[in-house]
Formats: structure tokens, sequence, C-alpha cells
């Protein structure tokens, strides 16, 4: 009972705590409009619509500016502006001009406007009394934001010296590449347009709703300007319109992207920065940050760049995660509190599984250095395949898949981890059409390889005029599983073949990404005339793809390692602390009766004959009544002894005593001198036989009784089986189960136990009960003849004629007393001259006990 | 002279003894003939299953879609489908009926005036009963795997999640370190049941009760609001024998699953040695 209660108030603890447990204080946002001028003149007032969330703690602290995403708003960020706000931050979020309930048009994050606006949020920032100031008008202030808000960040930074810390993620360094990719490194104008996206990305700023509202709501009417170009200014929305007509990036488009693009001013970025792109990411895929990096880095100032395991493609599995690196590297750099920031080059990449959770883990390698999208080390895995004829289908139309714009990220970007880093379990679909495409196929790999970067290949295209061509390198683990896409990427290009040369050989840049090839698998690099995501020609063409060179060029960096996985320091100071309290347990819980005795159980001088010695022996039940109270007796050698009372007089309870299974509470017995205690060796002298039989039901007779013996670990020949299974008297029997045994032959087996190795002295528990009367008096007659040899035998029992014919002594106990004591003819002629009646033992206990009326 | 000839405390309750007296047991010869039928039964269940039509793309395979795929795959979820349950009751019963049964045949209180030092009976049991544990759990899986050979061929192992293949003679090894993990991982069930053991005179009550606790132990592990605290429950590192199967051979949660297991033993059979050196026998 005390043990339930005390695991009770235990767990009642553990519930207080945890209900009682200091919660991190709550960010309150104040709303607020903010005013801003900008345009190229300065003369056009725009009202933004911010959130300021101050810093819970009070005081003076760093402040962040979080920007949104394309489509989004200021409510999009607010539970990551809350979250910065509780670490310690004074945070403002706002809508950009165009989005939300702020007024305006969107300009794309131009710096004649959105990066005038964002550099007048500074300003307000300078003007409140809960940011922290390093000269006056100057806030101690950083930026983070995703795609546009990461833009916007980037921006801001290279215009406005004052931001101290940036991190962006998942944005683009040049616009125009980004929409127009082509990896033979031609640029924008000879690029490819990525249709789908662009349309996505410039159809998000048309409508105001977004996300779950655009399901729910029923769509307004819009009217005719506001359906044609959204909230962009009219100039962004004439290109557009523009360059998705044609599928060609006209060089007026390319300065306007041009101008929105931090590629353009990231050098003057002086601003510690933070990349963080999405490895799943056909929007703005690591090749943006690779840019950025660069520029930031000939600046001067400080860049790390991680590839997470997300982006456009892959929604945010590990939010926590970035969240992480965010605050360590604004507390690096704002609160300039020693945080350990980023690494300048950390990769996500599949970790297995959690041997605990079962949940997929992600492990983050880094790497002291930067290394581009080359890698440190190139390996070159050889390619072979003829030259193969491909064909443009009519109208571009079926179009091969590589990734769906939108879908995928739906698909991917639930589970948070459903679908494995670095290709292996990706969901992107893929889909090749048939004579659209030529592959290029490595031998089994005989060693895993990791490809972290660009790989590259040397393509040799032959056919008529400006061909269009999608590259992509497969993982190929064998017939049974579909080719895996790493990442879902695709290399656009576009080679123009001269006239009457017939073909032309290019290098192609394939996408960056992070992916290890398992041994046994092959690489497959794969040339399409097609792809869903980007404008390919309408018209009908054959050409034939072949290998320039048979290789592709791998980029590996091989300064990425995981951060040592340390053993836990519990795994090994648990169990060695548990050894430390087993060995504690068992030292402090030796038996107290044998340490403290050494004398006692040693041998008493000249108490060597005295076979049973009794003194003062207590023990009381659980309840605190007494079983035996003050017990004290003596048996002599050669003595039948009789421990005579009614039932509950202590006579079993004694017994046990002396074979050592109950520790007496106070008193003593001494067998042979020696005080009994449990596994006392002289028990070994004791032969007993108390509370009826105990063997082993499923073993026979005979295999019970050498058994038993056998545990004593004394000789087989000390046992002298065959005298005391003679006083059994089983006969065949004795090779039954003995659960097949009836009570008398399991009692007599019982004694026949007992008897073994002829101990010195004997007991016997009611040893006559079960037996039918010839066995009761074949029993009397070997008690005797047993004693006759100077061994000692007791019986106890509640039998009074019993021990009256067998016993020459006897006991007599009541209520746990010793009530008499004494030769039983001594017993009988006292009671005889007591009354003159005839000498009945009867009479005589039912006296002592005093019971008689 | 005190005590009889031949008697020496040190040569009481000898391990062979002991093992006959509980070989003998028909509780004994169910579970081994149970544990020894079963993956003969599993080798029957798979070959007249309804056989899944065509190679249906998924994303990750599971342990159960391989298991006739090769012996040693078969071999793998055999022991998946039965270190979750059925090994712990097999463990429990030896050790949980060890002393209780003895207990409850008054057999054991002889043995005591025999006499037996207690904490040599103690001793002697826990070595036999653990024996017997770790013969349950290493015939399961090497009859798992003569079975599935037999039955499925000798192939090269394919692992689950990722279907990737590792040579089968590269498995062997593995496969050892695996059933070494079990051992160690049932350890905590042993000890449990062995201190229920030595209080109770009811077999079934300390089997069940260690079964009970460690029913407990897994429920409590799918409370995710415990987070961390969940590792330090002697179930929660039950399946971690599953990544030494994997392409990369992690110990890190079988070091911790190790760690927990040798850490609740060591407490529980002190805890049991201790209280039974005090208790009074009167069954």
């Amino acid at each position: 009972m005390k043990r339930v209660a005390a695991l009770v108030a235990v767990l009642a603890l553990a519930g207080v705590t945890w209900l009682a447990w200091p919660s991190a204080p709550e960010a309150r946002g104040q709303d607020q409009r903010i005013t801003v001028v900008d345009g190229p003149a300065g003369d056009q007032r725009v009202e933004l619509d911010a959130t300021f969330f101050p810093p819970p703690g009070g005081g003076r602290a760093p402040a962040v500016l979080l920007a949104h995403g394309f489509g989004g708003s200021k409510r999009s960020v607010r539970e990551e502006a809350a979250r910065l706000a509780r670490d310690g931050y004074a945070v403002l979020t706002w809508s950009a001009r165009g989005f939300g309930r702020s007024t305006g048009q969107i300009a794309l994050n131009s710096p004649d406007y959105e990066v005038k606006d964002t550099r007048q949020l500074i300003d307000w920032l300078a003007g409140r009394p809960e940011v922290r100031l390093d000269a006056a008008g100057d806030p101690r202030v950083g930026i983070a934001g995703g795609s546009y808000g990461g833009s916007i960040a980037l921006m801001t930074a290279a215009h406005d010296p004052r931001v101290d810390a940036i991190v962006p993620s998942i944005t683009w360094s040049d616009l125009a590449e980004a929409l127009f990719p082509d990896a033979t490194g031609q640029g924008p104008s000879n690029g490819v347009f990525k249709r789908m996206w662009a349309g996505f990305f410039f159809g998000r700023g048309g409508g105001a709703i977004q996300g779950l509202e655009a399901l729910t709501q029923q769509p307004r009417p819009l009217p005719a300007e506001e359906a044609r170009c959204g909230r962009f200014l009219p100039e962004i929305c004439r290109i557009y319109e523009e360059v998705a007509e044609t599928g060609r990036a006209t060089p007026e488009a390319v300065a306007l992207l041009r101008r929105s693009s931090p590629v353009t001013v990231a050098g003057r970025i002086k601003a510690p920065t933070l990349l963080l792109q999405g490895q799943r990411d056909s929007l703005f895929p690591l090749d943006q940050s690779d840019a950025n990096a660069r520029a930031i880095a000939s600046g001067g100032a400080p860049v790390s760049v991680a590839w997470f395991d997300g982006g456009h493609d892959g929604g945010n599995g590990e939010a926590d995660w970035l969240h992480e690196q965010t605050t360590a590297w604004f507390g690096h750099h704002l609160k300039r509190d020693g945080s350990p920031a980023a690494r300048p080059f950390t990769v996500t990449r599949d970790g297995g599984r959690d041997p605990g959770t079962r949940q997929r883990i992600r492990l983050h390698p880094e790497a002291g250095a930067y290394p581009g999208l080359g890698g440190t080390v190139t390996t070159r895995v050889t390619l072979a395949g003829p030259e193969q004829n491909v064909v443009n289908p009519p109208g571009g139309t079926p179009a091969s898949v590589s990734t769906v714009p939108g879908v995928s990220g739906l698909l991917g970007g639930g589970g948070g981890g459903g679908g494995g880093v670095g290709g292996q379990g990706n969901l992107s679909v893929s889909l090749d059409m048939p004579g659209q495409s030529a592959s290029f196929e490595s031998r089994p790999l005989t060693a895993p390889l990791q490809l972290t970067g660009s790989p590259t290949a040397r393509i040799k295209v032959s056919g008529k005029g400006q061909v269009t061509l999608f590259a992509k390198l497969f993982d190929v683990a064998d017939s049974l599983q579909p080719p895996a896409l790493p990442a879902g990427l695709v290399a656009p290009f576009r080679v123009t073949i001269p006239e009457g040369a017939g073909s032309v050989e290019t290098a192609v840049t394939l996408p960056a990404v992070d992916h290890t090839f398992a041994a046994g698998h092959r690489l497959r690099l794969t040339v399409t005339t097609t792809d869903m995501g980007y404008t390919t020609p309408a018209e009908a063409a054959s050409y034939r793809i072949g290998l320039a060179a048979p290789a592709v060029a791998v980029p590996t960096v091989t300064a990425l390692a995981a951060p040592a996985t340390r053993v836990v320091w519990w795994v090994w100071a648990m169990p060695l602390a548990a050894v430390v309290l087993a060995g504690v347990l068992l030292a402090t819980g030796r038996d107290p009766a044998r340490s403290r005795s050494g004398a006692g159980t040693g041998n008493r001088g000249g108490g060597d004959e005295v076979p049973l010695e009794i003194s003062g022996l207590t023990k009381a039940y659980r309840n605190g009544e007494p079983a035996v109270d003050g017990l004290s007796f003596r048996v002599e050698r050669g003595q039948v002894l009789g421990l005579l009372g009614p039932n509950g007089a202590g006579k079993t309870t004694t017994m046990r005593m002396m074979m050592g299974l109950i520790r007496p509470d106070s008193g003593e017995i001494r067998i042979f001198g020696d005080r009994v205690a449990p596994g006392a060796p002289v028990l070994s002298r004791l032969g007993s036989f108390v509370e009826g039989p105990g063997f082993l039901p499923h073993l026979s007779g005979r295999e019970n009784i050498e058994l038993y013996w056998a545990a004593t670990g004394r000789p087989a020949g000390d046992a002298h089986f065959d005298e005391a299974l003679e006083i059994a008297g089983l006969g065949k029997a004795l090779e039954r189960a003995v659960r097949t045994y009836s009570q008398g032959m399991r009692q007599r087996l019982a004694i026949a136990q007992a008897m073994l190795g002829l101990p010195d002295l004997l007991v016997l528990d009611e040893p006559t009960n079960g037996l039918d009367p010839p066995q009761i008096r074949e029993m009397r007659e070997v008690l005797k003849r047993y004693a006759r040899d100077g061994r000692t035998v007791i019986v106890s029992s509640h039998l009074l004629a019993e021990v009256e014919q067998t016993c020459s002594h006897v006991v007599v106990m009541h209520r746990g007393r010793l009530v008499s004591a004494g030769p039983v003819s001594v017993l009988l002629s006292a009671a005889a001259s007591g009354n003159g009646h005839g000498p009945r033992l009867e009479d005589v206990f039912l006296d002592l006990i005093g019971e008689k009326s | 002279m005190t005590a009889a000839t031949g008697y020496a405390p040190r040569r009481t309750l000898p391990l062979r003894v002991e093992i006959v007296r509980q070989f003998k047991r028909r509780r004994t010869l169910v579970m081994f003939g149970l544990l020894l039928a079963l993956p003969w039964i599993l080798v029957v269940a798979f070959q007249f299953g309804p056989q899944s039509s065509g190679q249906q793309q998924q994303t990750s395979l599971r342990i159960s879609d391989l298991a006739s795929a090769s012996g040693l795959n078969f071999a793998a979820f055999v022991l998946s489908v039965s270190a979750s349950f059925l090994l712990v009751v097999a463990v429990a019963l030896f050790c949980g009926d060890t002393v209780a049964s003895e207990a409850s045949w008054s057999s054991l209180r002889y043995l005591l005036a025999a006499p037996v030092p207690r904490d040599r009976l103690l001793r002697q049991k826990l070595i036999v009963a653990l024996g017997y544990s770790a013969m349950a759990i290493i015939c399961l899986p090497l009859m798992a795997l003569l079975a599935g050979t037999l039955a499925f061929g000798w192939h090269d192992i394919q692992v689950p999640g990722t279907g990737e293949t590792i040579a089968a003679l590269d498995v062997l090894p593995r496969f050892g370190i695996v059933i070494g993990y079990a051992l160690v991982s049932q350890l905590v069930v042993a000890a449990l049941a062995f201190l229920i053991s030595t209080a109770t005179d009811s077999p079934l009550g300390a089997v069940g009760g260690a079964v009970g606790l460690w029913i407990v132990s897994t429920i409590l592990q799918a409370v995710e609001a415990l987070g961390s605290l969940r590792e330090f429950l002697p179930t929660f590192w039950n399946t971690a024998w599953l990544d030494a199967l994997a392409p990369e051979l992690d110990w890190s949660g079988m070091a911790k699953g190790a760690s927990v297991s040798v850490t609740y033993a060591a407490v529980l059979v002190a805890v049991a040695f201790r209280r039974f050196r005090r208790k009074d026998v009167v069954s």
C-alpha cells in the first residue's frame, strides 16, 4: 500500500510540474498601417498593412523584418513571426505592395518600389522604442523571408547598409535565368520558357485570394483591367503577356527581370547571409542560391548555404530545423549571443529511420567551405549508348513529365518526410514519352556514388535548325523499380545547328542535386524533346542524339560530413548506475541474522550433542498477533518428541522456523548447537516434512526423490534410497508421475524424502494424516526404530492417541506458548496422581490447555 | 560437525539437476514445440495464401511483403512478428514460472531446507531460466531460417523500406547481431518476470504480471505526448534490431535499447534477490 501511495505521489508531482511549468510568453501582434513613398521619382504614396510584434520580454531588442512569399500576405507568416518574437526579437511583418490589404501594384521587388518601401520600414523600426539601435536611425535589423520574401531580403540588404543579417530562402538570384533556363550556359535570351511555373507565379499576383480561400470562396467577377493584369504594374503585365505568348525572352523582358534580381546587386551586400535553398525546387533550383552565394562572397560578406529537404516542389518538411537555423543566424549576428551560426555549407540528407520511433530522420552533414556546384572531387562515370533518333511531336504533345508545379508540391509537401531526401522514394512522377527520348546508361556502380552539385555531360545533336531538348540523370535500381529522377529536376537547353553543319556538340550542365547512387545502381542520362513544364516548339521534327563524350562528370563534396553522432551519455551511464545500485541493494540486503551472529553460527562449545534447543522463540503474524510466543524447550538425542497442541497452537510455525523458512522475531533455534538461519549448513542434518508434500507433479516418484537428493549436492551413496523408498512402500507406482498419486502415497513419499540420507534430526508434521490404520501402525514402528539408533525425531500432532503411542517425550503448546514439557510417562503419572482418574493423555492435555470445564 | 558429511553449499542444486527438473514439464515442451512449429505454419500460410497479382508499385516495401523472397527475409519476418509478443510470453514463462511454480508445488520449502542457500537457489534458477529463454529466442529464428530456406531458397536479403539487396553471406553475421540484440532486449522481461516470480505463489500470476506490464509499457509508448521520456520505456527499442538489417549498420538504437534493458534487468534482479533473502517462505 505504501508503495502504491508513493507511486501515486510521484505521478501527481509529475503532473503538477508539467501543468505549472512556465510556458514561453505569448507574442501579441499590433496591426499597423505604415505609409511609404516610392516610385522612380519618389512620389507614390502606398499604405502598407503591417503587424508589429514587440519583443515579449520588454526592453529594446534586435528587429527582424519577416517578408512573405508571392501570392501571400503578412497573414501567411504570422505564426513564424510570433515564434521569432518569442525568441526575443521585435518582428515586423507586412503585406508587400500589391498584396493583401496593402495598396499599390506589384513591381517584383524592384529597387524603385518594394526596396524603397522596405527601407522605409527600417526607418519606421528605428523610431520604435522596442528596437535596439546601432546608431540614430539605424536599428539592429535582420530580414528573413522565403521566395518573393527572400528576394526582397537580398535586394534590401544590397541597397541599405543598415541591414545587419539576412536569411533568404528558396529564392532567385536571376529571375530571367530562373524562368528561361539554358543548361548550355548561353543565358536567358537562349533559354527555354518555364511556362507552367511562370503561369503559376504570375497567376498568383492576379487574384487576391489564395490557398484554401481560393477553393472555398465564390470567385468574384473582376473588372477587365484587373482580370488581365491583376495587381501587377501594367508594364510588367505587358511584358509577361509577350513572353508567355512567344516563349522567348525579349531583351526588354530580360532587362526588366534582371532589375528585380539580386544577382545584379548582390556584390554590394555587406550583411552576413544565410541562403536556405530547397533541394526539391524546380522553380528556383539550387543553382540560384549558388549564384547568390558567389555574388555575395565576391563582395566579402560572410555567406552560408544550406540545401534543405523541401522547396517549391516539396513543402517544408523540416520547418523546425529551418527555424533553428534562422534563429541561430540572427542570434549570432543580431543578438550576438554566441549562437553557433550555420557552417558555410550544410546539406540535408536522408538518415534512414529512427531506431525507436521508426520515423524518417534527416542528417545534416556540414562542410567548412562552400564548394559551389562543381564539388570538390569529380568522378567520371562512363556512359554508353548509340546515337538515337528522337522526334518532337507536332504541337509538342504528348509531353514528358518530370515535375508538375503545384501538384508535386501538394504530394510532397504534406508528409514532411514522405518523400525521401535525395530522390529515393521520391514522389515526383516522371514519364518519358516513347520515341521522344534518347538514353545512355552506365554499368552498375561498384561502389556507392555521392552526387552533390551539377553533373556535366557533352551531347551531340544532329538535325536542322534550333533544337529544344531536356536532359535528366536517372538513378536506375533494377528492372523491378522504376528509375528515379532525383528531385524531379530537368536541365532544358536549346542548341542551334549551324547551316550545313548537320550536327553540333554542346556541354550540358545537369540540375544540381544531392543524391546517393547506391552500389549496383546505374546512371542513366536521358535526353527528351519535350517537358510538360516548358514551352517547346510546335513543329514536328526529328533529330539524332548521341554522346559527344562517353561519360558524365559527377561532382562530390568530400568535406561534407555529418556531425559525429556521439553515443548518448546515458547509454553507458545508466547500466553502470544500475549495476552499482544493484550491488548496493544486494550488499545492504544481507541477512541480518547471519551477519550479526558470526559467533552464533559457530558451534557453541559442548552443545553439539543437543539436537534441538529452542529459546525465547517469538514470531508474530503480519497482523501482530503472536503465532509463537516465548517458546523454549530442548530435545535430547534418542527422543521421539511429540509436539502437541490444537490447531493454531504454533506448531507448524515453529517447525518452519526450524527449517529456516521463517525468520523468528526474537529468540533462536539451535540445531546441534548451530543457530538456524535461512540456508544454514546444519540444516543438512535435518530431515523435514512440514505442511504436506512438495513434489514436481510431472516427474515420477523416483525422479522426484533422486533429483531432490541431487539438489542437496551430497553424494548419492549417502542417500540410502532403498531404505527410504521401502518406507514409502510405493512399489511400481514409484515410476508414475506424482500427479497421479493419491494423498496417502504423496504423504509416504514425502516422509521418505525427509528420511533421505538418514538425518540426525527428523521433523515430521502430522505424519499420519491420510494414512490408513495399518500404515499408521507401521509408521509408528518406523519412527521408534529411527530414534533407537541415536537419532532424534520430532512429530507434531493434534491427535493425542498418536503422540501417546509413538513418543517418548512431549511438548504441549497452546496459543504459541509452551504449556508443558517432559516425558510422556511423567506427564501421565502427574495427571494420574492429580485426580485419581485413569491416566489418559487427552484429559491431561485438555487440562493443560485449560479447555476442560 | 556442523553439517552432514558431503554437504557443501556450493554443490547444491547443480544446473544439470535444475535443467532436468524444468525440462520435463509440459509447459516447457509445449512452448518449444510452438516456437519450432511456428515457422512451418507460416511457410504453409505463405505457400497457400492468395498471391498478390503483379508487382504492386509501392513507395516502400514492408517486411511482410518480402517474407517469401528468401530464407533470410523469411527469418527476419518471423522474428519481427514474434519479437513483440510471442518471445515476450516465452521469456516471461520461463523466468516467471521458475520460482513461483516451486512455491505452488510446495517443493520450494524442501529445497530451501535441503538446504539450498537462498541466493544460490535464485542464481541457479535464474541461470537455467535465462538459458531456456535464450534457447527459445535462438531456436525460433534458426528454425525460421531453415524453414524459409527450404521453402523459398537461399537468396540475398532484400531490405524492407528501400528494397535494396544485401548479399546473403554478408547478412549472416548481421543476423547474429539481430539474435544477440533480441536476447539482450528480452533481459528486461526476464528480470521482471523473475522478480514477480519470487514474490508470488502463482506461476500464472508471475507470467501474466510480466506480460501485463509489458503491454502497459507498449501502450505508454504510443502516447506521443511523453516525448523523449518514452525512450526509457523498456519496450521502446524493441524493433531496433531492424537497424542491423539496414544497408548501413547503425548501432545507436541497439545501444540505447541494450542500455535500457540491462539497466532495468540489473535493478529488477537485484531487488528479486534482496526480497527473496529476507522473505518468510510460507507457501
